[in-house]
């Protein structure tokens, strides 16, 4: 496995001790001390390689699932493994208690996020060569001439003329925005790559031509994803497994066609029939 | 390697839906299926429509979840998958390399011409795309498509020939194991011919197959093994 979560929940606000079990499936809000369960004990495994869809209502914790695996939030209960991290005896070491650098250096190398709004995936006051040769800076690359020729290769990929390198973020439409999050996040080689909404508010052919870019890559690179969109379009396009949400809570895991043709769950059942 | 040697066995398979969107209203799929597949050979669903036909198929390859019963498929070493209960990784694994679906209709990838998308198969599994495009254009041509189609996306083509690239794109690569949902139902009789004869070709390679049709003397023709499936009441 190259991910795996071991009863990983997310707690905001302060909780009175039994929120986990005060909540679930039908409200993710403690009756007792009001804290917002936004993940609620999830078990999840992701092959290397594999593509995972996460499906479910607003607010029911799947940008906060993204965020909690990339480390952008602290989690507040559970276990998250990550193939090869092991401690000192060679047994798989949770990677939450890693030294701080030691976490930052997984999440640069192996990790990388792709935002729905692209200020949060991009720096604006760098150019699109500054934003991908940053990520190529985490891994370590010292070699100017190298972090240049890599910057330039991941911005051909995302079909872009090179002469644009040196743009600035605010010179690119939406939907070239997007790309250079792409080429950014990719340019580290990641084992994982993870996109919340990356296509939401594009217009349609704008959103299906980078839909087919980021399947191209993923084929061509063979990275995991972890892909969140409201869309089942983009599920059904992007992912061969989906899971669930309901309220902090993984309802029903299944192969994407499954999931959308035989749903399990009443409330799987209720989304796709609402939205096919 | 034996071409009696067993593919698929499938025991009391049965299916039904519970819909929750309409109250908990059951609905029956099918129920009480049994049968032995072994390679080679191309084993008939038949019966009437709303039978339970296309579920077995889809339960076989696990787009939908069996209620009960089981489907060993039996790999090449020897072992035996039961796909109505093992993992979904190894549903992934088996489909990209011993489990095909040939749909009743063809799914258009966007943006992509008819040659590719019948060449497809062929580059994943590592064959090289100039000779890829070559095989994919000969399918098409001994189908009866036009070459002037070759290169547009199959969006604007008629049923026949959607359902025509639908096919070549499910055989021109094949898995040992291919399921096909009703694959001469939109084809005239010359087109259908020329399935049936491919499929006589896949039989030869040692391929096993389950089909679905609705014509018995296509079943008298191609079949081995007829299982009828009866709507229940
Ligand atoms: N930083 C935060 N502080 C407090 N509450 C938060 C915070 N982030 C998320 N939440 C709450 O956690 C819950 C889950 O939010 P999350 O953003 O994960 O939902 P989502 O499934 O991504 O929804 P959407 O589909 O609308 O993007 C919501 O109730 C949200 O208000
Ligand atoms: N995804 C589904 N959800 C609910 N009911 C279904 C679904 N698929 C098939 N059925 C029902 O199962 C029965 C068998 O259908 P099907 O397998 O399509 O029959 P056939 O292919 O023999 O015509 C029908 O009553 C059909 O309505
Ligand atoms: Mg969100
Ligand atoms: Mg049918
Ligand atoms: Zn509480």
């Amino acid at each position: 496995m190259l991910l795996e979560l071991e009863a990983v929940s997310k707690i905001f606000g302060a909780s009175c001790g039994a929120c986990l079990d005060l909540t679930g499936e039908p409200g993710a809000i403690c009756p007792d001390c009001g804290s917002v369960v936004a993940v609620n004990r999830v078990n999840l495994k992701v092959a290397e390689g594999e593509v995972l869809g996460v499906v479910g209502e607003s607010g029911s914790g799947k940008s906060t699932l993204l965020q909690l695996i990339y480390q952008d939030q602290p989690v507040t209960a559970g276990r998250i493994f990550f193939n090869g991290i092991t401690n000192q005896e060679g047994k798989r070491q949770d990677i939450l208690t890693l030294p701080a650098t030691h976490k930052a250096r997984l999440r640069n190398r192996d990790m990388s996020m792709i935002y729905q709004n692209p200020h949060r995936g991009l720096n604006f006051n760098f150019s699109a060569g500054g934003n991908i040769a940053e990520k190529i800076l985490d891994t370590n690359e010292r070699s100017y001439d190298t972090i240049r020729s890599r910057a330039l290769h991941f911005f051909t990929k995302i079909e872009m003329p090179p002469t644009r390198l040196d743009d600035y973020p605010d010179a690119f439409s939406g939907g070239q925005q997007q790309r250079i999050q792409i080429a950014k996040a990719l340019s580290s080689s990641p084992r994982l790559l993870l996109l919340d909404e990356p296509t939401t508010g594009l217009d349609v052919s704008v959103q299906a031509r980078i839909l087919d870019l980021i399947k191209a890559l993923q084929r061509e690179m063979g990275f995991a994803m972890v892909v969140v969109s409201h869309d089942l379009g983009v599920i059904n396009h992007l992912t061969d497994l989906t899971l669930v949400m309901k309220s902090g809570c993984l309802v029903e895991y299944g192969l994407t066609d499954q999931i959308l043709e035989d749903p399990q769950h009443p409330y799987t059942q209720l989304l796709v029939s609402s939205k096919l | 390697m034996s071409t009696s040697a067993c593919k698929l066995k499938v025991r009391n398979l049965a299916k039904n839906f519970t819909l929750h969107t309409l109250g908990g209203v059951r609905v029956h799929g099918f129920s009480g299926i049994n049968f032995s597949l072994p390679k080679g050979q191309l084993l008939a669903l038949s019966g009437p429509s709303g039978a339970g036909k296309s579920s077995i198929l889809k339960t076989i390859f696990r787009s939908y979840l069996a209620s009960s019963g089981s489907a060993l498929f039996c790999r090449n070493d020897g072992s035996e998958v039961d796909l109505a209960t093992c993992s979904e990784s190894r549903i992934l694994d088996l489909r990209r390399r011993e489990i095909g679906f040939v749909t009743q209709f063809l799914k258009i990838l966007p943006r992509v011409s008819a040659l590719d998308t019948v060449a497809r198969p062929l580059v994943e599994i590592g064959v090289e795309e100039a000779e890829a495009k070559a095989r994919a254009e000969q399918m098409l041509r001994r189908l009866g498509i036009r070459p002037e189609l070759f290169a547009l996306s199959p969006l604007t083509f008629s049923g026949g020939e959607q359902q025509r690239v639908n096919i070549a794109r499910g055989i021109i690569a094949p898995k040992e194991l291919l399921l096909l949902d009703e694959p001469t139902a939109s084809l005239d009789a010359k087109s259908s011919n020329t399935v049936l004869d491919m499929l006589a070709e896949l039989k030869q390679q040692g391929i096993a197959m389950i089909a679905i049709f609705h014509d018995q003397n296509k079943i008298d023709r191609i079949a081995d093994i007829c299982v009828p499936v009866v709507r229940e009441q």
